[in-house]
């Protein structure tokens, strides 16, 4: 009974860390509709550099903020300057992230060594809660209580604000929303970086739970292609939903069936793009 | 015997109606034109008729045979071929490979693993026909990329009349040439032989006039007026349905 | 005509040089090299089918490579001869590439790049976690090479030479298949698939049959590429590895049969070399990748050949406008 409740409380913990992961991911792919290989690479690089901050004496949340601000100023750089260069070509700025995926994989590699990283839960969060019996830790529900606030405030950004009512207007119909006036090139940059940096926090945020790892980049970037796949590409509902569709799906099916893991987890992707591409609660991808 | 009968032809995308109701039958060798105001479903009507759309209700019949439920690729077999209002040419081949292409496209040699196309000699020879019937015979071997947008309008055509069609159908022939350019493909038109079946849809009022003898008038997608060119230009739901614009 | 002459002239010299490699490169490694680029040539040539001339861009394709050699490496461990475990690892990779494109020509674009790319994630992740069938990450042992005629392929000369035809053979067939009335029909549906249904072509057979000629060769590769190395594991059929193939194509160019060859040449040959002198073969595939992406989209070769064409004019034009100037001033 409590393999079953661990794995339950695992699986929504991770299914908080790949909303962070795939919230951005997914706006990235509704606005400017690339699937964004190095988003991965991102949240490594991100959980690379909270680890950093916090071996300076950061204290645990500003060290994951500090981190995302910091991907986001990356993220826009590489947009600004390289993906921006070829703009109406999505099939090479997806080679470009590929690209790019490799070369982040790699200084990660050079700067912080093969060995895996695990900073301590922030001394607040430790230990578990005892309920009934059970025990749930505390800080696995904090990361989720996370997603949840990231949740709102990126639903009240988008739906709420006109910032929000421009990213939605590109998402829905890009030259139409050119044509009244709405910079969609300056758009890009700033979801992109956006991405970007949500990535990143959550690189920080999982840390604790997941520790950081060479590799940790090519595990994380399938997860955030499929949640977006299932729950439909610049939806967020659906990137929440799915996200932990999926953190269930990887946990309990590696738990079950762990030989066909990944078929597990790729064959739904694969149904759904066969079968319904544009996902759950998504926009028809082109 | 019809050449296209279209019987109660319905489409609607969400809750928008593009196609109304339309009824249409033209006859072996006619010249029909279509015209309407922007929106009005013409180029929609086409698209159900090659196949590239499949209609809600109703049924579309190519000399006496029911086509409503044949894939688009064989219309084409059953002697249908079609242009287009954008311009879709092979722009990295030469005229004579686009034109090729359209007489592989009937041929079973369209499977063949061996052997080149541009030395299949009886392919080559309709070829260059067929660009001899549209007067660019002597640029035959010029790259795509290096014409004009008249000279490839006329390839174009030259593609269609290729396929030795029995029903033609022409997207709007004449947009964006210059008025010499126009007066050349009205003459093409004009050469055309009686047991190819025209259909044209077209804005250009002056050149498309003298073309039709019968005229069907759409707008909203439904049929409005139909008759000679003196019924349909003097009915004043004609006027109607122009000037509300 | 007057291309023509230097290209053949070129093709022979070429084929002289690659008939008689072992006995002018005198370490083996470097023959090892050689065998290498002709095999990675064979899967980018294979890729290109569907890349370059079918305008279908496929992040799956190591799935297809490594496929046909783990079922003959587990062949052969099994027991079997050579000749089943060649057979059946093309015939299977045959069938693997049937499916992979019924699911994934469904679609174009991007969406075929993220089903290739969830296809080949799928097969991966069997080799990598499916232990009691592929070994896992222990990879699997090929104890022996085959013998050819008779001949043992065991030294690195008679295996470079055993590639070298199955890359002529190779070669030979893309030339055939490109030039064929049914690559002009590929060509076309690269360029204009909505036209070419108009004329009568079915789009979605004519993509289907060259994604089997694709996975056909791609096997090929594979199997070669199993008997060099004599073991193969789940790396070999990474996102990374289908990364690296479509690196050789379109570094190389895709509009020839060159390209690809010149592209895995290059691949080859600098993971060879840097990881000779950097131990961070990744950073520098990656850097490749983004800066022929940016820069040379159509690839090296027409890249290059642009450069030397604008540089040679460029040098023309100084020399004539240097003389019109030495004429002016002595007039």
């Amino acid at each position: 009974m409590s393999l079953w409740l661990t794995l339950a409380v695992n699986s929504i913990a991770l299914g908080g860390l790949l909303f962070l992961l795939s919230a951005g991911f997914s706006l990235i792919f509704g606005l400017m509709r690339i699937p964004n290989l190095m988003h991965g690479s991102f949240f490594m690089l991100g959980a690379y550099l909270g680890v950093t901050f916090l071996d300076k004496g950061v204290t645990f949340w500003l060290a994951a903020l500090l981190s995302g601000v910091a991907m986001a100023l990356i993220g826009s750089l590489i947009e600004r300057f390289l993906l921006k260069r070829l703009s109406g070509q999505e099939l090479p700025q997806v080679l470009l992230t590929l690209g790019f995926s490799f070369i982040i994989a790699d200084l990660c590699l050079m700067i912080w060594t093969g060995d895996p990283w695990q900073p301590a839960t922030p001394a607040e969060l430790r230990g578990a809660l005892q309920v009934a019996g059970l025990f749930f830790p505390i800080y696995r529900l904090a990361i989720v209580a996370v997603a949840v606030v990231v949740a709102i405030a990126l639903w009240l950004l988008v739906d709420w604000t006109r910032l929000g009512a421009k990213i939605r207007a590109g998402v829905d119909d890009p030259p139409i929303a050119r044509m009244v006036g709405i910079p969609v090139s300056r758009l890009f940059t700033l979801v992109f970086a956006l991405g970007a940096g949500l990535a990143a926090f959550g690189g920080v945020v999982g840390a604790p739970y997941l520790s950081v790892y060479p590799g940790m980049d090519a595990e994380m970037l399938p997860l955030a292609l499929i949640v977006v796949i299932l729950g439909g590409t610049g939806s967020l509902v659906g990137a929440f939903v799915g996200s932990f569709i999926i953190g269930f799906l990887f946990n309990f099916g590696q738990a079950m069936f762990p030989d066909l893991a990944y078929v597990i987890l790729f064959l739904p992707m694969v149904l759904v793009l066969v079968l319904r591409p544009q996902g759950l609660f998504g926009k028809v991808v082109s | 015997m019809t050449a296209l009968a279209i019987n109660a032809l319905c489409k609607s995308f969400g809750g928008l109606r593009v196609t109304s109701n339309v009824n249409l039958s033209v006859e072996p060798g006619e010249r029909r034109l279509i015209i309407g105001p922007n929106g009005a479903g013409k180029t929609t009507l086409f698209n159900l008729i090659t196949g590239e759309l499949s209609p809600d209700s109703g049924s579309i019949e190519l000399f006496g045979n029911d086509i409503t439920k044949v894939a688009s690729r064989k219309r084409t077999h059953l002697g249908m071929a079609r242009t287009y209002q954008i311009i879709t040419l092979f722009a990295r081949e030469t005229i004579l490979h686009n034109v090729s292409l359209a007489l592989l496209g009937l041929s079973p040699l369209r499977w063949s693993f061996f052997g080149n196309l541009d030395r299949q000699h009886h392919i080559v020879e309709s070829a260059r026909e067929a660009l001899a019937h549209v007067g660019l015979e002597g640029i035959a071997a010029r790259p795509l990329a290096q014409t004009s947008y008249g000279e490839r309008r006329r390839v174009e055509i030259a593609m269609a009349l290729a396929q030795k069609p029995k029903l033609l159908l022409l997207d709007e022939p004449f947009a964006g040439l210059s008025i010499d350019e126009r007066r050349d493909v009205q003459q093409l038109l004009k050469r055309i032989p009686r047991d190819v079946s025209i259909v044209m849809i077209e804005h250009n009022m002056d050149v498309a006039l003298d073309f039709a003898e019968k005229v069907t008038l759409l707008h909203f997608g439904e049929v409005i007026v139909e008759g000679t060119r003196s019924d349909v230009v003097n009915d004043p739901r004609t006027k109607e349905v122009y000037l509300g614009h | 005509m007057s291309g023509r002459a230097p290209r053949l002239a070129a093709i022979g010299v070429a084929i002289v040089l690659l008939l008689t490699l072992p006995a002018w490169v005198a370490n083996s490694y470097y023959v090892n090299v050689a065998s290498q680029i002709l095999l990675w040539a064979v899967a980018a040539l294979a890729l290109n089918v569907l890349v370059g001339y079918g305008g279908l861009v496929s992040l799956g394709h190591a799935a297809l490579f490594g496929t046909a050699g783990y079922t003959a490496a587990l062949l052969l461990q099994a027991g079997h001869g050579h000749f089943v475990a060649d057979f059946a690892a093309i015939g299977f990779t045959l069938l693997v590439s049937a499916i992979f494109a019924i699911l994934s020509l469904r679609s174009t674009g991007i969406t075929f790049l993220m089903i290739t790319l969830a296809l080949g994630q799928i097969l991966w992740g069997i080799a990598y976690r499916w232990a009691s069938l592929t070994q896992g990450d222990n990879g699997v042992n090929v104890t022996t090479r085959p013998h050819l005629f008779g001949i043992s392929l065991a030294t690195a000369d008679a295996f470079y030479y055993a590639v070298l035809a199955a890359f002529a053979l190779a070669v030979i067939s893309m030339a055939i298949f490109v030039n064929s009335p049914f690559g002009a029909s590929l060509r076309g549906t690269r360029d204009q698939p909505r036209r070419m249904n108009a004329l009568g072509y079915n789009v979605w057979l004519i993509r289907f049959l060259a994604f089997l000629f694709s996975g056909f060769w791609t096997g090929v590769a594979g199997l070669l590429f199993v008997y060099y190395n004599q073991f193969i594991s789940p790396q070999i059929m990474a996102l990374q590895t289908s990364a690296e193939i479509l690196l050789m194509v379109i570094s190389g160019g895709t509009a020839t049969l060159l390209g690809p060859i010149a592209g895995a040449a290059i691949v080859v040959i600098m993971k060879n070399v840097a990881s000779a002198y950097i131990e961070r073969w990744n950073l520098v595939l990656g850097v490749i990748f983004v800066l022929i992406i940016s820069f040379m989209p159509d690839g090296l070769i027409p890249g290059t050949t642009r450069i030397w064409r604008y540089g040679w004019q460029a040098l023309r034009a100084r020399i004539a406008s240097a003389r019109s100037v030495r004429r002016a001033g002595a007039s």
